[in-house]
């Protein structure tokens, strides 16, 4: 019985990714790079994103999520959510149509409509710190073949 | 991967991306930031996950690849003068105590040399430094025989992330200092995985496996305690005027001698427990009741005043002085 709840699981393992391919028409991508501030020879800052080979608290990362509809259908009310990692603090994204949430993903909005209940009993305007998950939503339905790229920033707590 | 950063190259399509839903005010709760960064060795997992509807209608979700960044180790340390201000020290004096606060500001648990430096300048003497103790014990006071002495290499401080620890650094004060001058001692602490140029890394050196990376502080922090000499100094003086019977200033048998001890104290400190005493000379005896203190009459009684006499000793206890104070002790004798 052990053994062969083993196999069940071990087959179970390989099959999964062939049948996931086989469903998902879309493909979802995940990237973190670190930014260091460099100066060239001229003396000006420059800003470089590497791979995250060296990562300390204050590092400032960027994480870019690019999407590509692969299947043959438009893929509709297409969303991505991103839950931050607890040690990373949000920052910033481009998207000035991201939702955010700083409730675990229960209630979302602009960051500045968002409020947080201190320990103290008093409320206060979300900062980005207190963000816990970020969320985009297009508002066509992502044609067959289409792709794209989101991104935020963050820094390690 | 590596090149310029600039927004504008994410291929984001800002005009396809709107809010579906507005929460006008919604409610959250702070979590807590640590003082300290994330720890060394944990590890920062990201997923993003992509919903959407398929062409039945059915909504489909996809999660994407997961990314693990392991945090590595960052070396960082204070070093900060636990003292109030200037320890005040008299010059000879051993084991005089400069306190200091050791403090692990790196997100990795790490152990610290200490090297203490009495020869930095900037005073008028150096103090010999005998011995450095750390806190043990933990109640921030130097606790002789009880707190642990440190030897360098065999017992440097282990301090977690935001840990500190209390550093005793025992000196002797030269005999030759004098009052108001200073000394310094200067504690330097530094990581033993290495210190150097802020951002030097040191590969696989960081406390889970990762790599260390030199803080801001270089890895290393000084600071500097001050030992202030106050010093005092008494002058005495003994003067004596002779009265004769006869209304002069022989020394005939019958002449009374009034005697003035002086005690002149000069310098910054205070003098414990000073006291001026003297024999009464042979060939003259001590004439009752006639010890005065400032020019105030003292009893010749033990333990009702400052002033006794005693086994054919006069002596007035004048307990602590401070420099720049004069006290003055007459009694007066007759001449057998």
């Amino acid at each position: 019985m052990q053994i062969l709840a083993k196999w069940l699981v071990f087959f179970a393992a390989t099959l999964t990714p062939s049948l996931a391919m086989a469903a998902d028409s879309v493909g979802l991508t995940s990237a973190v790079f670190v930014e260091r501030e460099l100066t060239d020879s001229e003396g000006k800052p420059r800003i470089e994103l590497r791979a995250p080979q060296l990562v300390t608290p204050g590092d400032r990362l960027v994480f870019i999520l690019s999407y590509h509809n692969q299947g043959a259908t438009p893929a509709k009310q297409f969303t991505v959510t991103n839950p931050l990692p607890s040690a990373v603090a949000f920052a910033s994204t481009p998207d000035e149509a991201a939702l955010v949430s700083v409730d675990g993903g229960r209630n979302w909005g602009t960051l500045s409509k968002l409020l947080v209940h201190e320990v103290d009993g008093r409320w206060r305007s979300a900062r980005p710190e207190d963000v816990t998950h970020i969320r985009w939503t297009l508002a066509q339905p992502l044609r067959v073949g289409g792709t794209g790229k989101l991104s935020f920033r963050g820094t390690v707590r | 991967m590596q090149g310029q950063h600039n927004w504008s190259i994410l291929n984001v399509r800002l005009a396809q991306v709107i809010p579906l839903v507005i929460a006008t005010a919604t409610i959250g709760f702070a979590s807590p930031v640590m003082a300290i960064g994330t720890v060394a060795g944990s590890t920062i997992s990201n997923t993003a996950t992509a919903t959407y509807d398929d062409s039945n209608g059915t909504p489909v979700t996809v999660p994407s690849n997961k990314v693990d960044i392991r945090v590595d180790e960052l070396l960082d340390v204070t070093v900060a003068s636990a003292d109030p201000g200037n320890v005040v020290v008299q010059p000879g004096t051993t084991n005089r105590v400069l306190s200091f606060t050791v403090t692990n500001t790196g997100n990795g648990t790490e152990a610290f040399r200490l090297t203490p430096n009495a020869t930095v300048g900037g005073d008028q003497f150096d103090p010999t430094t005998t011995s450095v103790v750390l806190d043990t014990n933990g109640n921030g006071i130097y606790d002789p025989g009880i707190d642990t002495v440190y030897n360098a290499g065999s017992n440097d401080p282990v301090l977690t992330p935001d840990g500190s620890i209390k550093v005793f650094v025992l000196s002797t004060i030269p005999g030759a200092s004098n009052d108001l001058d200073r000394g310094i001692v200067q504690l330097t602490a530094a990581a033993t995985t290495g210190t150097g140029a802020p951002g030097t890394s040191i590969a696989g050196a960081g406390q889970g496996g990762g790599d260390a990376v030199i803080g801001s502080s270089g890895g290393d922090s000084s600071d500097q305690g001050t030992f202030l000499v106050q010093s005092t100094t008494v002058t005495f003086t003994k003067s004596a005027v002779v009265l004769d019977p006869f209304g002069g200033t022989k020394s005939v048998p019958g002449s009374i001698i009034t005697y003035t001890l002086s005690a002149a104290i000069a310098g910054t400190g205070t003098l414990n427990n000073l006291s001026l005493g003297d024999i009464v000379p042979a060939g003259t005896a001590y004439q009752v009741g006639t010890i005065t203190l400032q020019g105030s009459p003292l009893t010749d009684t033990s333990g009702d005043d400052a002033g006794d006499f005693a086994s054919n000793t006069v002596t007035v206890r004048l307990g602590n002085v401070a420099g720049g104070q004069t006290r003055s002790v007459t009694f007066k004798v007759r001449i057998n």
